[in-house]
């Protein structure tokens, strides 16, 4: 559930790389319990958010918190605050599903009890109790999807990053997963989202779109579409996006 | 005439189905799309159209040619463009283009008319090496390779995946240029909102073909009545739809829910009045036209 209790802040972010300006003045916030729906054309200046926001690069000039913590000086609480999942790196595949969920608690500092109790938790709740033993390889991919999004919150992270997490399943799978997301959000994790299914960015509680390194519209989906005159979200994105300078 | 032809091709990894009893045949200058998720068998359906696969079962020809027996002819015939960028990154843009120019016996300025509005696009950066390319160009140049040496059938195995709305719509609009050159061209892709840049496509879940026909047929054959809803509880109103006694499917589409009733026990009328009575407000209900992703849904869940 959305609440007004700020949990990303960024202000007057700049980050640059020598005299390209990958991210131009960013400014927003995201609250607890919030689907954040992160837009923007390939070579927007996204992933260099991102890795800023998950502690893993710092900003040239500005501000921002994650969970309270500061992004230059407290990357480690910040690590432990978040969850992080994408298409490309979810789980180990040569692991099992029981050997996943402990090396990925064992990273986060859980103890051995809080991981047994927490696996048992997380293979009922996804039907998958004998599972625990099968490797990941062995999984369908919308099983795989569903555990790794389950994974990314073994360690209760106060927000998950889930970057193009839907990309390639069929479209009944992509549904159950976006049920998981709203679960999720409904217990207050926040949900910050990127995705190249414009259909996908209307589950989200708001939406930014970057163009050039720049927030260029951050608003409800319902919003934005009346602001741009448009009828979907599409629609909303190629009129912004389709003068960028950097969308290669 | 066919351009690609396909019979009964079966094909398994380790005993586990890859593709199942596969059919279908594309004509000659026309865009054919499989459309379907990542597991469905269509990278190993493409690598037996190339050569580069045998089939377990089945036969299937390209250009008149069969894939087994006339593979060395077939080669020089197609372009191929696999989902994974497979050019040589520690080459340039311009020689990773005489390179594919070389192996086929040609040269960039002999069918530089095939490449010219995709491959300008790049020319400015002709000298950056491969590997150092954003995606979008790297998507250009390799089909820019696919191209130089003017083939008559090209596939290309999801080039569009990963590919933002911007450049996906620009993308195709290359395609159409392709089409109008006489090229046949065979794209596979998961977005389902792509089928209607198609002629025809296959939709393709498993291993198995649910259906092949024109976008516009598949979507008018869809047989049943759907209508639109939303309101201010958009989670509520799709569990309450899902434990109504006439629920057939009821699926998330964005801001809406799209809903179809069992067999002629669509009745609006009774269904507001659930709806209302279960306390939903700002209720919206409209009968719309279904999308192939409304139409893929239901083939899934008639063949599951």
């Amino acid at each position: 559930m959305k609440t007004r209790e700020p949990i990303i802040t960024v202000s007057h972010l700049f980050k640059k790389f020598g005299s390209f300006t990958a991210n131009d003045d960013l400014n927003f916030t995201v609250y607890k319990g919030e689907i954040f729906g992160f837009l923007g054309a390939n070579g927007a200046g996204k992933t260099t958010a991102i890795k800023i926001l998950c502690g893993l690069s710092k900003p040239t000039s500005g501000e921002a918190t994650i969970a309270g913590f500061d992004v230059y000086t407290q990357t480690n609480q910040i690590k432990n605050s978040i969850g992080y999942m994408s298409q490309k790196f979810s789980l180990y595949e040569d692991l099992t599903v029981y050997e996943n969920i402990r090396f990925f608690g064992g990273i986060y500092g859980m103890t051995r009890k809080h991981i047994k109790e927490k696996t048992e938790q997380l293979l009922n709740k996804l039907g998958l109790q004998d599972s625990a033993k099968k490797l990941i390889k062995d999984l369908p991919l919308g099983w795989r999807q569903k555990l790794a999004f389950s994974i990314a919150l073994v360690h209760d992270p106060k927000i998950v990053f889930l970057d193009e997490p839907t990309g390639g399943v069929d479209p009944i799978t992509r549904r159950q997963f976006w049920n998981q997301i709203y679960e999720a959000a409904a217990e207050g994790v926040t949900v910050f989202v990127t995705t190249h299914y414009m259909d996908e960015a209307e589950y989200c509680d708001r939406v930014s779109i970057m163009v050039d390194g720049r927030i260029a519209a951050l608003d409800t989906p319902q919003n934005l579409k009346d602001t741009f005159h448009a009828e979907s979200m599409n629609e909303v994105f190629i009129k912004l996006a389709r003068n960028a300078v950097n969308n290669e | 005439m066919n351009t690609v032809v396909a019979e009964n091709i079966s094909k398994s990894y380790n005993k586990i189905p890859a593709l199942n009893n596969i059919n279908f045949s594309v004509d000659k200058g026309e865009i054919f799309g499989f459309i379907g998720p990542d597991g469905a068998g269509k990278t190993s359906l493409f690598r037996i159209l190339v050569t580069l696969l045998l089939p377990d079962e089945g036969k299937a020809s390209v250009v008149g040619l069969d894939v087994v027996k006339d593979y060395k002819k077939i080669r020089k015939q197609v372009g191929y463009m696999p989902g994974k960028f497979s050019l040589y990154q520690d080459l340039t843009v311009e020689e990773n283009l005489t390179f594919f120019a070389t192996i086929f016996s040609t040269t960039i300025e002999e069918n530089y008319h095939l490449i010219k509005d995709i491959y300008s696009q790049i020319e400015p950066f002709k000298d950056r090496r491969a590997g150092a390319l954003s995606g979008g160009m790297k998507q250009k140049l390799a089909l820019s390779c696919a191209l130089i040496h003017k083939p008559e059938v090209l596939f290309l195995d999801e080039p569009t995946t990963g590919v933002d709305a911007v450049s996906r719509k620009e993308f195709w609009e290359m395609l159409k240029s392709l089409k109008s050159a006489g090229i046949t061209i065979v794209v596979s892709t998961p977005y389902m909102d792509e089928a209607s840049l198609c002629d025809r496509v296959a939709l393709i879940q498993n291993g198995n073909i649910l259906k092949i026909d024109k976008p516009e047929m598949i979507t008018a054959n869809f047989g049943k009545k759907l209508l639109a809803l939303r309101s201010s509880n958009i989670h509520k109103l799709l569990s309450d739809l899902g434990n109504y006694q006439y629920c057939d499917s009821v699926f998330p589409f964005g801001q809406y829910v799209h809903y179809t009733a069992k067999e002629n026990q669509m009745n609006e009328g009774e269904l507001e009045k659930y709806l209302l009575s279960s306390g939903h407000e700002h209720l919206e209900m409209k009968m719309i036209e279904p999308n192939i992703e409304d139409c893929f849904m239901s083939l899934m869940n008639q063949t599951a």
